[in-house]
């Protein structure tokens, strides 16, 4: 949903699928402080209910509302060009949305700099309609000199919270201002199992203020199970070494059953993933995975790999969230500073030539 | 015998005889001459003197390269007592070298192998090739700088005879980093390049990376290392199957697991085991085979004859031109023999002199710790033989109490006895 919503109240919408280790977030609606404190919650001044009134049917009112007007996402992923980023995003939305697939061939020449491409696809599934934007970095990190090349990244992130301030100041505004903020980032790390590379420091550094970025660690295939648990050990070390602070960041957590999901999924950080889009038959399934001459990976079994946590974390559990975050919290610290910057906003009728200003 | 071999071809030659000479074919002996043995004479001469060879490894951190070294050599050459350079983070590229003496059925070798660690690892990795051409280079200006001297009975060879660069498996194609130094250093040394942790891909990935950075390498004409011709069959049948194969695709790992009872060198992860000496699993078998069983001197012998003669030529190219010397090595090369000996001998004479004067210098250390030594002895001696005479006097003391008291007593008992005596006579009268 690309509705501005006040920040105190924050509906949770219901979860198709229970994932087996995730506790699902809270389905019952904080309603407003000052509202009557309603069914058994008792807070403060609560009258109870004689009968049954029908409020808990918000949801569903909600519900059907999404699914009317169906709620986009945008997925960014950046890493070094042959670490598995469209596979992995194949695999993720199980079709064919990465830029490769749309046309682009597997041996185009590395970009001499740094360009951003975002192709956006609809998906649906179960009446929900997406728009999944994946925004691709193409000729990050692979260049011999690597200096700055997150700043195309950085420019572009902070363009689309520009867009989006603008449509918002607006005298007359749109009734659903686009989306096209990024809303997650995911950064893929190159599995040589000693530890960072400078390159992954920086950007995590530059960036991880101004957008949510999950560290993953692609093509884990290369590493056995003890060489995975070291290097994850490591990554997270020099990670609070360096105050980065990935999403899920500590700081956001609201309540202790927040703080404790997220506890869990921040010890399992980075996933070590393995992406695959062809299937391969494993005692009598179709599996997806990738076959080798000594036994095939299966990305979806999670003594292989951590693909599904992946998956079930950002889609099936956190994926408002993530949107949630990218507006109130990211997003709000840009226009801060922006106004800030400014002396305030003049509201602009139309479009008019936009302003650049740097995070 | 020889010149009745001579005789036979001349005299009793006929027209055949002579055409195969002149086409130099090969002439039947009539008899064993013996030099058949000189291929065994050359062997043991080779293996008294033991053999020489030095490997370096270039790539980014994290490739496997010292897995891949102490895997080729069944050798812990980076263990955890030494870890290697991956182990320690740098921040700028380092020349490392190590070196290791192993031996095996006899034949001795000295195996030194060149590591640069923080290759490729910062952000800016611009010129990070430099202090790899310039290592090169040092040893090749070395190896010229002994062999232009007069006395060259020893001629340690420590250029390097073979760099094997290691491939980040992407599975696309060439970084531009890998491209640039491949340019610089296929005219300085022998390349090999390596697909590292070739586990990661599935062999149609592999097959189309392969062709990927073959394509690339004859694109930017890149001139890894050649296999030689050879005329005989079994060996071009090899060689072809891994001018194939390249580059080559290898796996490292010392780690020794069981498969089906069987115990391999290999990766165990959850879905199988990849063993790294099976020719389906990687081509780590072909590249032990052609670097050290078949390959190394050839390596060795290119190294010589084609990079080390491009760069004394160039070196020398370049002193001639411009009749002085242009880089501010320790060249000899300008000077005429009679005055390079004049500066040997007195390098020699300064050398000995000050062997010399360090000799004294070591000799006067020594006389005076032992001076030290005898005069301490000597005061212990000496406080030891006070004592004694201080106990002795003691007891001279002790025994002349002894005998006063002795005396005393007697003369006691006697003047008793006299006194007995008289009254005895007393009493008798």
């Amino acid at each position: 949903m690309s509705e501005i919503v006040p920040p105190e109240v924050r509906p949770k919408p219901a979860v198709p699928a229970k994932p087996s280790h995730v506790a699902p977030p809270a389905s019952v609606p904080h309603m407003p402080p000052h509202g009557p404190g309603a069914g058994s919650q008792g807070s403060g001044g609560g009258s109870t209910l004689l009968g049954y009134v029908g409020i808990d049917t918000i949801i569903e009112q909600m519900r059907k509302k999404t699914m009317k007007t169906g709620f986009d996402f945008n997925i960014m992923v950046v890493g070094q060009s042959g670490l598995g980023k469209s596979t992995l995003v194949n695999t993720l939305f199980k079709s064919q949305v990465s830029r490769r697939s749309s046309g682009w061939s597997r041996d185009d020449k590395i970009p001499k700099t740094v360009e951003i491409k975002s192709v956006s696809h609809v998906i649906e599934e179960g009446g929900v309609k997406m728009k999944l934007t994946v925004i691709d970095t193409p000729g990050f990190g692979d260049q011999i000199n690597n200096e700055n090349c997150w700043e195309p990244i950085s420019k572009y992130i902070n363009e689309q919270y520009e867009k989006f301030l603008k449509e918002e100041v607006n005298i007359a505004r749109k009734k659903r201002i686009p989306d096209t903020r990024v809303h997650c980032c995911l950064y893929f790390i190159s599995p040589t199992g000693h530890s960072l590379r400078q390159l992954d420091v920086e950007f995590m550094k530059h960036l991880g203020r101004a957008v949510n970025i999950i560290p993953v660690i692609a093509k884990a295939d290369t590493l056995t199970p003890e060489e995975k648990t070291e290097f994850k050990q490591r990554v997270r070390k020099e990670l609070e070494v360096c105050g980065i602070e990935f999403y899920p960041q500590k700081e956001f957590d609201e309540d202790m059953e927040d703080k404790s999901d997220n506890d869990k999924i921040r010890e399992a950080m980075p996933f070590a993933v393995v992406g695959s889009d062809k299937e391969y038959q494993v005692n009598g399934k179709r599996v997806l995975g990738r076959k080798t001459a000594w036994g095939i990976v299966e990305v979806e079994n999670p003594n292989h790999c951590e693909f599904s946590l992946l998956r079930d974390f950002l889609i099936r559990s956190h994926l408002q969230d993530l949107k949630e975050v990218t507006h109130n919290i990211h997003y709000e610290t840009y226009r801060a500073k922006r106004l800030n910057d400014n002396g305030g906003l003049h509201p602009i009728s139309s479009s008019s030539d936009t302003q650049e200003s740097n995070l | 015998m020889l010149i009745k071999l001579s005789s036979n071809f001349y005299f009793t030659g006929g027209h055949s005889r002579y055409e195969a000479f002149r086409k130099g074919l090969q002439r039947n002996l009539e008899g064993y001459v013996g030099f058949a043995n000189l291929p065994n004479q050359v062997y043991r001469k080779s293996v008294k003197r033991g053999f020489e060879f030095t490997l370096m490894v270039v790539g980014e951190s994290g490739l496997g390269k010292s897995t891949l070294i102490n895997s080729l050599f069944l050798t812990d050459l980076y263990s955890k007592d030494y870890p290697g350079p991956s182990q320690r983070i740098k921040k700028t590229v380092q020349v490392e070298q190590s070196k290791v003496l192993i031996k095996e059925g006899g034949v001795q070798l000295t195996l030194t192998i060149v590591d640069t660690p923080g290759f490729g690892d910062a952000v800016d990795n611009s010129n990070c090739w430099q202090p790899v051409i310039n290592y090169i280079d040092s040893k090749c200006e070395d190896f010229l700088n002994a062999e232009s001297r007069v006395n060259r009975r020893q001629m340690p060879d420590n250029r390097v005879h073979c760099c094997l660069y290691f491939i980040a498996p992407s599975g696309h194609g060439l970084k531009p980093l890998d491209i640039e130094f491949m340019k610089r250093l296929h005219d300085k040394v022998n390349v090999i390049p390596l697909i590292a942790k070739a586990d990661t891909l599935t062999p149609e990935e592999c097959q189309l990376f392969k062709k990927q950075i073959m394509k690339e390498i004859q694109e930017h004409k890149i001139k890894i290392y050649e296999f030689p011709d050879t005329e005989e069959d079994e060996d071009s049948k090899l060689i072809r199957k891994i001018k194939e194969r390249m580059p080559l695709a290898v796996v490292g790992s010392n780690v020794v697991v069981e498969v089906n009872g069987r115990k391999v060198r290999g990766r165990q992860y959850p879905w199988g085991v990849a063993e790294v000496e099976n020719g389906e699993h990687c081509d780590f078998t072909v590249l032990r085979n052609m670097l050290i069983r078949t390959h190394m001197q050839d390596l060795k012998d290119v190294t010589n004859n084609v990079h080390y003669e491009n760069y004394r030529s160039k070196k020398l190219a370049a002193v001639t031109c411009n009749g002085v010397d242009t880089s501010k090595s320790k060249g000899q090369l300008t000077k005429s023999p009679l005055a390079q000996m004049e500066e040997e001998r007195r390098e020699h004479v300064m050398k000995m002199k000050k062997m010399e004067t360090e000799m004294e210098q070591v000799f006067e250390m020594k006389v005076k710790e032992k001076k030290q030594k005898l005069k301490d002895s000597e005061a212990e001696l000496e406080r030891r033989h006070e004592q004694m005479k201080r106990n002795l006097e003691a007891q001279y003391k002790e025994l002349e109490e002894k005998r006063r008291q002795f005396e005393e007593e007697k003369a006691n008992w006697e003047a008793q006895q006299r006194i007995l005596e008289q009254q005895k006579l007393d009493a008798s009268k």
